[in-house]
Order: C-alpha cells, then structure tokens, then sequence
C-alpha cells in the first residue's frame, strides 16, 4: 500500500496507482480528455496535471505513479489557468458549430468551455480544414472536430487489435489517419466512436436524429449473440436513433459491429412480428398467433416421435439465444424428446 | 633521399562539400604524373582526414614533409599542381595560399578532448586510432575495473551529458546499473536535430571509433549486451564511416564475443532515424526504435528503469560518449581539472551566423563568451556591433553583450535564461532583427512538435502566428503580455523537452530586446531593418550619381530617373526586395 496526501485528504492505495486513480478514488475531480482507464496512460491532453510538492513543474496525474509520502494539489490558481489555456488553444483551432454538431451535450470539449466559461478566445488563428471523405455506411469522420486525445488509436490498437488508424503528419498538421489518408476500411466495430470524446467521430446514421434532452436511454441486453453484451437504447419517439454501452458493463462499453450499428432492423417494415405458418403442404407462409404455431410445431415433432421413434428429430439452435435458453433448448431434446441430436450453429 | 612527404586533405562534410575528393584525387594524379608513383606511397601519402573545425576555410590541406606542416586553405583541384611543383618538389611552401595568424588563433585558444583526434587520423582506418591509443581504455576497463568502480571513476570526472540537459552521467549509469533486468541497452543519440549544429555529425565523421570504444565502456558499466547508434539517414556519410568502423572492430575483437579478451560480450546495432528533431528527446528516440511513432512518453518510468523495449537503458549523446576514452586514458582527475567548478571537461560548439571564422571549436568549460567569438571567432563579420549569441538552438536563448563575459557552463547559461544546448552557437549582430529570430526559431519548433500534447502542437503555431504577424506589421498592442503568457503556459504544460524549450527564444528575446518588440508593434518600425513590411527603401540625392545600377536591379520596374540624375523610388511599385540597396555602390539606397 501506498499512502499519500491529495489536497490535504490522507489516502491508501495499492502499489502502481496513479495519482489519478488515487485522487478519483477518493472523489477528488480532475479534469481529463486523452484519460480512460481501459487504456494505456497518455499523458497528451496536459488537462490532468496537478502539482507535487517539491516538483516545480506541473506532471500529469494521469501518467504519474504514486508514491508513499507524496503531497498532491489538485486545484490551484495557476493549474486553474494551465488548464483553460489548453482548453482555450483546443477551441481556437475547432469548428465554432455547436448548434449542429450532434454531439452537442454529450461532448467533452463542450462541457470543458463551459467551465472555464471560454466565449472569447485569445488565441483565434488558423484552423486546421480538412476535406469530408469515406464511403462507409457506419462511421462518419470529421476530424476538424478532433482533438487529437488519440484515444480511438489507442482503443483500435490496445482493444481491438486491429491498428487500422495512427497519427501522421507532424506539428499542427497532425492527424488520426488511415494509412495514407485512404478512406477508412477496418472492421468498423466503431470502439473509436464510442470513445471519441468530441463529435470527430459518430456513426453515419446517427445524424439529425434527435438532440440530447429529447433522447430516452433504455437498457438492454443484446440479441445477436450469447455474448450478453448490455447495450444502451438511446430512443427518440418510438424509434432507435443510436445504440451505446456503459463503461460499468460486463462488457466494458466495448461492442461489435452488429451491436453497435446493426439496430435499423427494429423500425424495418418488412420486419417480422408473428410467427408465420404454412398451413398446408406447399402452401404460403401465413400469419399465425403463437399459441397456433406452437401447437403446430408440438403436433408434429410428437407425430414425427411416434412414427420414426425420438433419434428420428434432431434440433439445431442459434448463437443469438443466450445461455439458459440453449441449456433449455438441449433439455428439451434430450429429456423431453430423447435424443442426443441436438447442437448449436456457431459449430458451423 | 627519399622525403616523407604527407599530404592530409579535409575531408569531412564541409571539406567534401568544398570539392575535398577532386582535391585528393588532384594530389594523387599529381604525384603519379611526377613519377612519384606507388613504389614510393609510403613516403608520399595522400590521405582523408575527418573534419578539424575551421569549415569556413575548406578545403583545408596540410602538406608535411619529413614533419614540416604547412596548411593550405580554399585549395582548388586546379591549384593542386603548383603546390607538387613549388612546395612538395621545390621545397618552397606558398605562402599567399597559406593560413593566416587567424588559422593559429583560432586553434591556439581551443582545448581539444573530443576532437583531439578529429583532423588528424583517417576515421576510415582502425589501425590509425589504435596507434594513437585507441581501444586501451576499454581494454583496461574490461580486464580489469568493475563495472561499479567504472561507474565511479565516471562521476569522479564529473562529466555531463553534452545532448543537451546536462545531466551527471555517472549518475545516470549508476540508475541503470543498480536495475536488475536479464537485457539492458546501451543508445547512443546521434540525431542531431537542431537547425546548423553539426558537432555530433562531425565527430562520428572524423573519429568513429571513440564512440564505438565510449560505448563499450558504458556497456560494461550498467550491463548491456546490446547497444544502438540512432542516427539520422541525413547524415550518410557519418553512417558509411560507422559503418565501417562497427565491421573493424569486430575483426578485431573490440566489439562482438569476449571481447579484449575480457569475456564481456557486447555488439552496437545502427538505427537510421528519418529527420525529426523530436526523434532527439530520449522516450520517443526509444519509441521510434521499437518500430513505433517517434512520440514522447510520460516520465517517469524514465528510460534508466524502463527504457527500449520496457528494459534498463542507458542513453548518452555522442560527445559525451566521445569524452570516455580520453577520460579514462588519462584519469577522471585531469578531466575534472578541466572547466569550471560544476562543468567539466571542454565543450564542442558549431560558431556560425555573423562571425568571421565559422566552424567547429572545442572550449574548456567556463570560458568566457568574450574569448569565443573575438579570439578564436575573430571577431563580427564585417566589424559590425555585436548584438548577441544565440546559443541552445532552438530550444535556447540569447546572450547579449551586457554577459559578454559570462563564463560560458550549463549553470551561468540557465541563469540569464539560455541553455547549453546541444551545442548550437549562432552569433547576431546589428543587422538581426530579435523578433524575426524568435519567429525564426519558433517556425522551426512548431513545425517539428510531434503533435501528441496540445500547449506545443496549437500553443507553439499560436506564438508563431503573433511573433509573424508583429513582423509584417500588424501587431497589437497587447501582443507582447500575450506572448509572455502563452509562452509561459507552454513551458509549463508541455509534455517534453520540446514544447518545455520551444517558448525560450521568445521569452529571452522579449526579456532583452522588448524595445525592438515595441518599434514594430507601436512604431511599425523594425530597428533592424530586416522585416520587409516594415521598411522602405529610398534614394539619398546627395549620394546617388545617377548611375542607372539600380534602376537595372529592380525587378518591380520602381526606380526611374535620368542619367547622371539623382534618381527616386515609386513607393507604390516597390516591393522591397532589397535589389537596388545591395547593388548600389555608392551607399545612395537608404533602408530603414
Ligand atoms: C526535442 C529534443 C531534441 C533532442 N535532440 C537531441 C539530439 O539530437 N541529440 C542528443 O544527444 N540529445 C538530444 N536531446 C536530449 C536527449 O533527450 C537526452 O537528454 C540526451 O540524449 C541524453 O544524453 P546525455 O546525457 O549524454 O546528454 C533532445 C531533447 C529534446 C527534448
Ligand atoms: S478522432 Fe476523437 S478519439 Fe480520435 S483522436 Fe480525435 S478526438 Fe480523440
Ligand atoms: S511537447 Fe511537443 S513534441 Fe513534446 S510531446 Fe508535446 S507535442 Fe510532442
Ligand atoms: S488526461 Fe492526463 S494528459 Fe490527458
């Protein structure tokens, strides 16, 4: 253990904490934008710093480790003044749009100017313009909006393992990229979007959907796969306009494609919402209530059983059922039907 | 009678860039057609030596014979013959080509360590460096010091790294060494960045193997069985000598398995850096070798703990790695007898800007700035009024004439708000603008930011969006209290040495020439008369003779008059590229 002293609060943790992770554990706020614990420390942003005792520069609490005997100050003037510098050079060189930006309400940027009230900007110069591009249905960039925290970098390397972004360029041209400024061709699992802390990064369909106070967040698990991923609905009306998870979830925020961008099944109208029977041999699949196509199914899986005896019916279930649906599934076959012939299509 | 005659042309870069090959190669098609052919080579050698500091001069040529030197500056290929026919046959050096008494002075006041060598061995040629000594340090160091007594000796001698913060390196050793870890590294930091330094390049250039030997023994010291040379590809021919010093070594045992004999095991692996000054800081010289984006990192861990590939490193610069095997041939005690009381030992230093002998020099440490550029730099070009030393490079700050006699260590420079640098010594004088400098500078810095923390990338390109729009005249008033602050901000908030340093040439030039900030903002005048939107150029009646030079000079077709007649400027046309001002022979063009 390790014991240490932030803004004059005495506090243990465990050895390699940082003084972040120290200050937060002990509900001491500190501003960050390039920080998530699920990542590697950084240390770009410069927002986190703090001052040490016997330090004359200001360090990143981010990337310092803690140390026993370490006196830490969280807020100061002169922090006060190093950070809405930095905020305020991050809005002198981004796009003033705000009323259209669909992050607006949900972005850290914002949230940053508005605590250090920054309306006006001593530092207004150039800003970087950089042309719309990719062709992809998914993720849309607008890297004008970055701010080079470099998290979705790091989330695509550390994460996901698929590097498919890095930094090029030097100096106040650099820029999150594919290789050689080439459209974005990845496996689109859209993890940097979800981490992206500006509205650089959104998902294509996400766009003029619905404002901040208009969206309802429901939870849910999701249907695509055994996983039990916990995604959150974020609805509009009656309507799906955007899917997220939670950092505090089993899975940790992170999604896969399907899961993040594969909802615009729900309000399709070819959709199906009853079952469907044919109720003679060659004939159409119709509508049916529940109880006339389970009754269907259960008439003839005992026909079949009594004709041809149990090894005579075999059953094939999804990878979208959750666990205890497909324990159930295998009972059914095995002690309600008595066959073996049961196994599940991810084997395929 | 057969004479020892030894004829050794300059051939680092500045020499090769001068024509030094066509020089050799003039001298060795001389001595052939004088009949002086291979039978006597060994009494009449033409031979390459690594660079000796006065560039400025090249190509340099020393022609000795049977011990006699006599050194030949801006020698031609085409001047080669009547220096066989005159000196080498007729025993009658030329004395018009010859150096002058300010050749003798500006080596007479240097103190070589590091470059005692440079200059005077062929760098491509192991047995060369062997018979003036080389490789018995490391020998005596193997065989018979331990590495801890190694680390001692080293911080008895009081060396500090030359690369640029100037940090004790025996101490740094003795962090790495007291790490137990199966690897360690060895890197040493050829990356030379800094706009017009070229100590680094000239040093692996002119004596490769004191490096390879100064980082055996830091091998040793720590642990390493792996050592890297990161250096950048612009430095080709640097490369190719190290290159081929790496492969002597070896043959010799000096370098690979049990080496001198000692069963220490160590061998040096060259990496190519392509040209980015942040690739110099230490954590993104260590990134970029591990194959990733050169970007700093956070310290701590610093690489003493957890450098290359998350193993304890040692990482030195070139000089002070250089120092190492004088250091230990001769004893840490002479070293430390050497320079001022916390800077030891001598320090390299590329003179170049307004100064009349530009070049390499080596300077005991605490030696007066005064002595640098008046005796050994002779002194302002063109006897113009000194203005100040811009040392540290860009990460630096300037010395102005009030600390002429500032003993020059890493302490004083600190103090008056420079550094030491990597060894960057560019001398200003009245012609210098002080904001164009900093704007200068900061171009410099903000293009190379990495880009990774937000006060260098947009902090750095804001400062340098003021300091350009103060130098075309549209300053504010305001402007100097914002560039103190955000100066100040970035200093404190950046991640590394780069986004730390990059503010200090506007902070120090601020700190010394405020006025000339305020001509330009207030006045919209630039004292100097270097920023173009801020002077004009007019004819001076009483001067001019009417002699149409001028007139013929412009290209913007502003200049009229008659012949014989003053003649005058159209403002409204001019577009002040300075033609007529530098051709005018009378001194008629006035530019203020
Ligand atoms: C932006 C930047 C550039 C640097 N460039 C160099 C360089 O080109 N060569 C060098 O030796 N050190 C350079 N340094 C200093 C190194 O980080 C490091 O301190 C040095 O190599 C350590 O060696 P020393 O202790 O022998 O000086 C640079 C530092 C910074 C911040
Ligand atoms: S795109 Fe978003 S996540 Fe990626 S670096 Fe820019 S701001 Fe950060
Ligand atoms: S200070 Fe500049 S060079 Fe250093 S990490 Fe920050 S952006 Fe990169
Ligand atoms: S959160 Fe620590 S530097 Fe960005």
């Amino acid at each position: 253990m390790i014991n240490l002293t932030i803004d004059g609060k005495t506090i243990s943790v465990s050895d390699g904490a940082t003084v972040l992770e120290a200050a937060r554990a002990a509900g001491i706020e500190i501003p960050t934008l390039c920080h998530d614990p699920r990542l590697k420390p950084y240390g770009g942003c410069r927002l986190c710093i703090v001052e040490i005792a016997g330090v004359p520069r200001p360090v990143t609490s981010c990337t310092t480790p803690a140390t026993d005997g370490m006196t830490v100050t969280t807020s100061s003037e002169r922090l006060f003044n190093l950070r809405r510098t930095v905020v305020e050079l991050l809005l002198s060189d981004h796009p003033n749009d705000c009323m259209v930006c669909e992050r607006a309400g949900d972005c850290s940027l914002q949230e940053l100017a508005y605590f250090y009230g920054l309306r006006e900007n001593r530092f207004w110069g150039e800003r970087r313009r950089y042309p719309k591009q990719d062709m992809n249905p998914v993720i849309k960039r607008d890297m004008e909006k970055c701010v080079l925290c470099g998290k979705c970098v790091r989330v695509c390397d550390e994460v996901q393992g698929v590097g498919a972004i890095d930094l090029a360029y030097r100096g106040f041209g650099a820029k999150v990229c594919p290789p050689f400024e080439k459209d974005l061709d990845c496996e689109f699992c859209g993890q940097c979007v979800s981490i992206c802390p500006t509205g650089a990064l959104s998902g294509r369909m996400w766009a003029g959907k619905g404002r901040q106070k208009d969206v309802k967040e429901t939870e849910t698990v999701c249907p695509y796969c055994g996983c039990g991923c916990v995604l959150t609905l974020h609805t509009a009306g009656n309507r799906v306009i955007r899917v997220s998870s939670k950092v505090d979830t089993p899975n940790e925020g992170w999604l896969c494609p399907k899961g993040r961008f594969g909802y615009e099944f729900i309000n399709r109208p070819d959709r199906l919402t009853t079952p469907l029977v044919r109720r003679e041999k060659g004939g159409a699949l119709e509508p049916a209530s529940w109880d006339e196509a389970l009754d269907l199914v259960a008439a003839r899986l005992g026909a079949i059983k009594d004709a041809h005896g149990p090894d005579a019916l075999g059953g094939l279930a999804s990878a979208r059922c959750t666990n205890e649906e497909n324990y159930a599934f295998q009972k059914f076959f095995r002690a309600g039907i008595g066959t073996n012939n049961v196994d599940h299509c991810a084997r395929y | 009678m057969s004479k020892e005659i030894l004829v050794n042309v300059c051939m680092g870069t500045g020499g090769i860039a001068a024509g030094g090959v066509e020089v050799m190669e003039a001298f060795k098609a001389g001595f052939a057609d004088a009949g002086m052919d291979a039978s006597v080579e060994k009494h009449c050698a033409v031979h390459q030596v690594g660079c000796r500091g006065f560039c400025a001069r090249d190509v340099l040529v020393d022609v000795a014979i049977d011990g006699n030197r006599a050194t030949y500056q801006y020698i031609k290929p085409d001047m080669v013959p009547r220096i066989i026919e005159e000196h080498v046959k007729g025993g009658a050096p030329i004395a018009e080509w010859m150096v002058g008494d300010d050749y003798h002075s500006f080596h007479d006041r240097q103190v070589k360590v590091v470059l005692s060598d440079c200059g005077r061995i062929n760098p491509e040629d192991i047995d060369e460096y062997i018979s003036v000594d080389g490789y018995k340090a490391a020998a005596r160091v193997l065989n018979e010091m331990s590495p801890a007594d190694t680390v001692e000796a080293v911080k008895k001698s009081g060396l500090r790294g030359r690369g640029g913060a100037g940090f004790p390196t025996g101490v740094k050793w003795g962090f790495c060494a007291a790490n137990k870890s199966d690897r360690k590294y060895i890197i040493c930091n050829a990356d030379e960045g800094d706009p017009g330094a070229f100590m680094d390049r000239s040093v692996i250039e002119g004596n490769p193997h004191a490096v390879i030997e100064g980082m055996t023994i830091g091998a040793y010291a720590i642990g390493a069985d792996t050592g890297y040379v990161y250096i950048r590809a612009e430095y080709p021919l640097a490369v190719e000598r190290l290159k081929k010093a790496l492969a002597d070594a070896r043959a010799h045992g000096f370098l690979g398995q049990d080496i001198h004999g000692s069963g220490f095991n160590f061998d040096i692996k060259i990496k190519l850096g392509a040209g980015a000054f942040v690739c110099g800081e230490e954590t993104a010289l260590i990134a970029s070798i591990e194959g990733e984006r050169g970007m700093p990192r956070a310290k701590p861990p610093f690489p003493a703990n957890k450098g290359l590939w998350g193993k304890p490193t040692v990482i030195n610069n070139v000089e002070t790695l250089a120092n190492l095997p004088y250091i230990f041939r001769r004893g840490p005690e002479w070293f430390a007898s050497l320079g001022s009381e916390k800077s030891k030992g001598t320090k390299v230093f590329a003179l170049t800007g307004k100064i009349k002998n530009t070049g390499l020099i080596e300077v005991p440490m605490g030696i007066p700035l005064k002595e640098i550029i008046y005796d050994i730099g002779g002194g302002i070009e063109g006897d113009r009024l000194f203005k100040a030393v811009q040392t540290g490079g860009p990460s630096g700050g300037c010395i102005t004439a009030e600390h002429i006699d500032l003993p020059v260590d890493y302490e004083n420079l600190v103090k008056i708000g420079s550094m030491m640098g990597s060894g960057g010594m560019v001398v200003l004088d009245e012609t210098d603008c002080m904001v164009n400098i900093a704007k200068f500078f900061l171009e410099f810095t903000q293009a190379e930011s990495c880009g990774k923390c937000v006060p260098c990338r947009i902090g750095t390109k804001r400062l340098l969006e003021i300091l350009t729009r103060i130098t075309e005249g549209n300053g504010r008033p305001g402007d100097i209290e914002l560039l103190l602050s955000l100066a100040n901000d970035v200093k404190d908030a950046s991640l590394c040495g780069l986004g730390m340093s990059a503010p200090n040439p506007v902070l120090s030039t601020i700190r010394y020439f405020r006025h000339e900030y305020e001509a330009h903002i207030h006045d919209k005048r630039c004292p100097a008369a270097v920023c173009r939107a801020l002077i004009t150029f007019m004819i001076l009646d009483d001067k001019c003779k009417g002699c149409g030079v001028c007139l013929r000079a412009c290209p913007a077709g502003a200049i009229t008059g008659e012949k014989k007649k003053p003649h005058s400027i159209d403002r409204a046309k001019c577009v002040k590229c300075g033609a007529c001002f530098d051709v005018c022979k009378f001194k008629a063009v006035l530019k203020e």
